[in-house]
């Protein structure tokens, strides 16, 4: 904790100095509410209207943790079948990569022409983000295990599951770490774009309805509700990695 | 207790001829150094007996039953420690036993103990020094279900003290235990110190060059090292060596 306060305080300084210099510059300039509101404006907005946000609010909160948590087990049960099957693994990875060059943004419209308004198009929204950049550090873990590590399983009279299981997994661990890191933190947005599409309540509808009806402070309460929900979700990933990798990685390799 | 017997053993890679009729032969409870120059082809003959390869001819017999590409039958202590970094002391000595299903934790805990390492079962093998992995990977070798130790190396990568601490850490070990060692090294006075007996390997493809039996009486001690016995020996070894250099 103290570590902490001693690291925080400065990237903590800078994001109150931007709050001040964006209050005054609005005052000074009397730029109109519509327009750009100021950080205390948007704070009353955001106190005023909490009661009606919070439903929003958990709408987007169980659809990012329903996505993310479908993405990811797709994304680790497609990492550890291709490192299986290294066959597989060479025809597919190049459609991997290809698969996230498509723009979610012109997909998601598709996706409602194709399975409706309901639930299932926004979890594939969500999935779609998720399941890459944990597929993707999955992988290259366990591809990269150190060869005598290996070399003594084999010698050892090792099956290729037990190598799998004592050596290979272990050993990615750190790296899925890295993935289910930012698809946590994308995975909030995956939740906001989906709920564009069409949804009765989350945040992407409540941005929606605010910015078609020039309620720019509230646009804003969204942006920073988002910002605080990723930071969230990257917060609990960080804690489980640090439960369950308790060996010092300093002076891996 | 058991003895290896490789028997007129070749293998070739890529069309290239690495091990050219190799014959050896160790003794229930005998330990037995393998000499060579670099590139020899010593951590082939290991893989080979392991099980990653089959031998192209020849035969390789563990208690007189043939062992070709069969994994598992030997405990293998690896050049570098290669112990997990995310499993503890303990965790790792037990390795070798998991992997066919037997953990004895307090066999584990003993050999633990009888290396110096008390107090360290729970400790992870990044605060370890060089030495202390090192020993870990043999006890993890040694409490290993397989009674027979190919041992690669392990200490080249140590310095001279160290090292010569560790050799005398591992005779005090093996002469209470017995077991029999098959033992690949490129440091003569290592040799010299530890083994019964001395096989020389030539360049490749490597052929057993020549056999020397080691004199000195055990237990050993290091004083050895300085007597004039030991300096003629090894002179006679490194005059077969130095042809290859």
């Amino acid at each position: 904790m103290k570590a902490w306060i001693s690291k925080g305080w400065r990237p903590f300084l800078v994001i109150i100095l931007l709050f001040i210099i964006w209050e005054s510059t609005i005052r000074v300039f009397e730029v109109p509410a519509w327009l750009m509101p100021s950080p205390s404006e948007i704070w009353a907005e955001g106190v005023a209207s909490w009661s009606t946000f919070t439903g929003h609010l958990a709408s987007t909160t169980l659809l990012t943790i329903g996505g993310f948590v479908i993405g990811c087990t797709i994304g680790i049960g497609t990492a550890v079948g291709l490192h299986l099957l290294p066959k597989v693994r060479e025809a597919i990875y190049p459609l991997m990569i290809l698969s996230q060059n498509i723009p979610i943004i012109v997909l998601a419209p598709l996706l409602v022409i194709w399975f409706g308004f309901g639930l299932l198009p926004k979890i594939i929204v969500i999935t779609l983000i998720c399941f890459f950049p944990v597929a993707v550090s999955a992988l290259d873990g366990f591809r990269q295990t150190n060869a005598e590590y290996i070399l003594y399983m084999k010698m050892s009279g090792a099956t290729k599951s037990q190598i799998f299981r004592k050596v290979e997994w272990p050993h990615a661990l750190p790296s899925i770490f890295s993935g289910l890191k930012i698809s946590a933190t994308y995975s909030v947005m995956g939740a906001v774009i989906s709920e564009w599409l069409g949804a009765q309540k989350g945040i992407g509808v409540y941005m929606t309805l605010a910015s078609s009806s020039f309620r720019t402070d509230r646009v804003f309460v969204a942006i920073f509700m988002i910002m605080m929900l990723s930071l969230v979700f990257f917060g609990i990933i960080l804690l489980l990695e640090k439960i369950m990798i308790k060996w010092n990685r300093k002076e891996e390799r | 207790m058991t003895t290896l017997s490789i028997q007129n053993m070749s293998k070739y890679f890529d069309g290239e001829l690495i091990l050219d009729e190799l014959s050896i032969h160790v003794e229930e409870g005998e330990f037995v150094s393998i000499l060579g120059p670099s590139g020899s082809g010593k951590s082939t003959l290991f893989h080979v007996i392991g099980g990653l390869f089959t031998p192209d001819s020849g035969d390789i017999q563990l208690d007189g039953k043939s062992i070709n590409g069969q994994r598992g039958t030997i405990s293998y202590m690896p050049q570098s420690p290669s112990l997990l970094p995310w499993r503890t002391v303990i965790e790792n000595v037990m390795l070798g036993q998991e992997l066919h299903g037997k953990r004895d934790r307090d066999k584990a805990l003993c050999m633990i103990e009888r290396a110096g390492l008390k107090g360290y079962e729970n400790a992870y093998p990044d605060d370890l020094s060089g030495g202390m992995k090192q020993r870990v990977a043999f006890i993890r070798a040694l409490v290993s279900p397989q009674s027979f130790l190919c041992l690669d190396e392990p200490f080249s990568a140590l310095d001279e003290f160290t090292r010569l601490d560790m050799q005398k850490w591992l005779l005090s070990i093996w002469e209470e235990d017995l077991s029999s060692v098959l033992f690949v090294t490129h440091n003569i006075d290592e040799a010299l110190f530890l083994s019964d007996r001395i096989i020389v390997l030539s360049t490749r493809p490597a052929r057993v060059q020549k056999e020397f039996k080691v004199p000195f009486p055990r237990p050993r001690d290091k004083e050895i090292l300085l007597t004039e016995e030991f300096l003629k020996w090894k002179t006679s070894i490194f005059e077969e060596l130095s042809q290859y250099v």
